[in-house]
């Protein structure tokens, strides 16, 4: 009987311990009459990162607020780190970093000085601030601006140094808002190698963004979402898949021959343009449907100038997704 | 671009936070976010230029180009004008505290403050702190002033010691007012505006500049019965003499009494903001 109720213990323990750092369950918030949030479902396993991609306006940085305790959710259930975010507020500030969407650095102070006081806000020892603010300064190149005040920095040292200050307690989460926009690529650049390397340390991150290619870039796993709602949810992978297969586009050397390369393919679901001579074929994963195509071409003696292999991307996930709910609305509008 | 060696090394120093009581954690976050706004005061060297710069112009404005068509009873013209002169140039110097509290919930520093396990309010206290200082600089400046065109006190030094605490407190009480307004305006361009439609009138229709007794009545009624009058006519006697009345006592129950109504209402702005 004991070792099967051991047995149970650890069951429950490990249901208890599920590896999601961050939970959230049916999350609402409206301002107003405006809902913003209409039930939230997520989940963030333990030192992974999760991108929250989705248009202005969908959501995503009053998720991020919610999460930070900033402000108070009308219904549904959300753990940070255990920690509920309304009966735990404290608890969940001292396991999180918030990087908002401006660079809240203080600007008459210097690097140095607003990592110092961060330290202190974190309630770290004037001993641990001042180390924590030299490993920071040097992890993210900032060394040599130290000593300057904030406001003369540019816009890729205010991020950084932004970020870092969110980072002077080593919390195991952090929410990164949209820690890219406006920045240019060299600066992006940057700023992803240093998520990388946060993830790489196990810490766990919620990340918002518009930009297709850094949820793709970055992320575990990615949610879309639209007007409040979670659209989709996985893998970047898991989301192509759903837009579909992969297209080959072959280019038709000669204009004169593209009504017969077209009827020689003869292919279901095939998209053609006369004008740029393209034909684009849906096809399987598979390396001798590629063949077959470049056969029946040769077979017809028709000339062709180019071939590509085009995987679906991210915008077209996005875009897919988010036509699909715009149709929707359309369909339903008219059948009122 | 990253110093690699360093990155990874960053997680495995254990830092802890330390574990106070909740009222020690109220005065080191108070501590460290005042320490923060003192800092303000000589790294914002455009600020405290203007602080400074605006009422001696006022001074010499009022001293040379209006005061001799200004009669005042009991003392000269120069002698009446400097109580007000350094109640107006707090009152103004008060709206820096609005300034600083938009301008941290402009820039989001308020809004990482809440996200902290940090006494967040303590932000407001940090800049009502530190403008009492920049008040007391400026004051400073203005009595050397005021002496170099012919302001001469009769205060001794226990009179210029009340003459300091009172101008501290009327300075602490505007200052919560301040912070309120910045809460209220959320950002600097509507404080510049909201800030001067306060200040303005107050300043002006009292006895800082001109007494009040040539003034239409209503307006009379009001400027004798606000309180920065009685800040004024209170400091004025322990200056340069002139009958103190009742004027001492009104004006420190009427700075006590908003310091009591305004903190508190503060403290539940800055919450409020959170649960929007």
């Amino acid at each position: 009987m004991q070792i099967y109720a051991g047995f149970f213990c650890i069951l429950r323990y490990n249901k208890k311990m599920n590896n999601n750092t961050i939970t959230i369950r049916g999350l609402t918030k409206s301002f107003g009459k405006l809902k913003v949030l209409e039930g939230i479902n997520l989940n963030v396993e333990q030192g992974t990162i999760l991108a929250l991609l989705g248009p202005n306006g969908a959501g995503k940085t009053t998720t991020v607020r919610i999460l930070s305790t900033l402000i108070i959710p009308d219904d549904g259930e959300v753990t940070v780190n255990g920690y509920d975010v309304v009966e735990q507020a404290d608890e969940v500030r001292g396991s999180i970093g918030l990087t908002g969407q401006y660079a809240a650095v203080d600007e008459y102070l210097t690097g140095q000085e607003n990592l110092e006081m961060m330290g202190r806000l974190y309630h770290l020892s004037k001993a641990d601030s001042k180390r924590r603010a030299q490993e920071l300064l040097q992890q993210f190149d900032l060394v040599d601006a130290a000593a300057r005040s904030a406001k003369t920095y540019s816009g890729g040292m205010r991020r950084r140094l932004d970020l870092a200050a969110s980072l002077v307690a080593t919390p195991p989460i952090v929410f990164l808002d949209e820690p890219t926009t406006g920045l240019d690529p060299r600066s992006r650049l940057a700023m992803w190698d240093i998520i990388q390397q946060l993830r790489a340390n196990n810490a766990t991150i919620l990340l918002t963004t518009q930009y297709l290619e850094e949820a793709d870039k970055l992320a575990d796993r990615i949610a879309v979402i639209d007007r409040g709602q979670v659209i989709a949810e996985g893998t970047a992978a898991d989301l192509k898949s759903q837009v579909g297969e992969e297209r080959l586009v072959l280019v038709v050397a000669k204009e004169s021959h593209f009504d017969l390369a077209v009827k020689a393919m003869n292919v279901p679901d095939m998209q053609i343009n006369a004008v740029e001579r393209t034909m684009s074929i849906a096809i399987k994963k598979n390396v001798s449907e590629v063949k077959q195509v470049l056969d029946r071409m040769e077979q017809a003696h028709i000339e062709i100038d180019s071939l590509s292999l085009h995987k679906p991307t991210l915008d077209d996930v996005f875009l897919r997704l988010t036509g699909d709910r715009e149709l929707a609305d359309n369909v339903q509008n008219k059948s009122k | 671009m990253m110093n690699s060696q360093t990155a990874t090394q960053h997680q495995t120093h254990t830092i802890n936070p330390q574990q106070h009581s909740k009222l020690y954690w109220i005065i080191v976050d108070t501590w460290v976010l005042i320490l923060r706004s003192l800092k303000h005061i000589f790294k914002n060297t455009d600020q405290l230029m203007g602080l400074v710069i605006q009422p001696i112009m006022f001074m010499l404005l009022f001293r040379y180009v209006f005061g001799g068509a200004i009669q005042t009873e009991g003392t000269t013209y120069v002698n009446y004008l400097v109580a007000g002169i350094l109640i107006q140039t707090a009152a103004f110097g008060a709206l820096t505290t609005s300034m600083s509290v938009a301008q941290d919930l402009q820039r989001g520093i308020i809004e990482r403050l809440k996200s902290l396990p940090t006494i967040s309010s303590a932000v407001m206290t940090g800049h009502v702190v530190a403008d009492l200082v920049r008040n007391t600089i400026s004051s400073f400046v203005m009595i050397l002033v005021g002496l170099l065109v012919g302001f001469r006190p009769t205060a001794t030094f226990r009179e210029w010691i009340i003459i300091l605490g009172l101008l501290l407190l009327f300075t602490f009480a505007l200052s919560w007012i301040a912070a309120i307004l910045g809460l209220i305006a959320r950002t600097v361009e509507s404080v510049q505006w909201l800030g001067f439609l306060l200040i303005f009138p107050l300043t002006f229709a009292s006895s800082a500049f001109v007494p009040t007794s040539g003034m239409p009545t209503v307006l009379r009624v009001f400027a004798e019965n606000q309180p920065i009058t009685h800040v004024i006519e209170s400091m004025r006697a322990l200056m340069v003499g002139t009958p103190m009345n009742n004027h001492g006592w009104i004006a420190s129950i009427w700075c006590i009494g908003i310091i009591i109504v305004a903190i508190p209402f503060a403290a539940y702005l800055f919450r409020k903001h959170q649960t929007r």
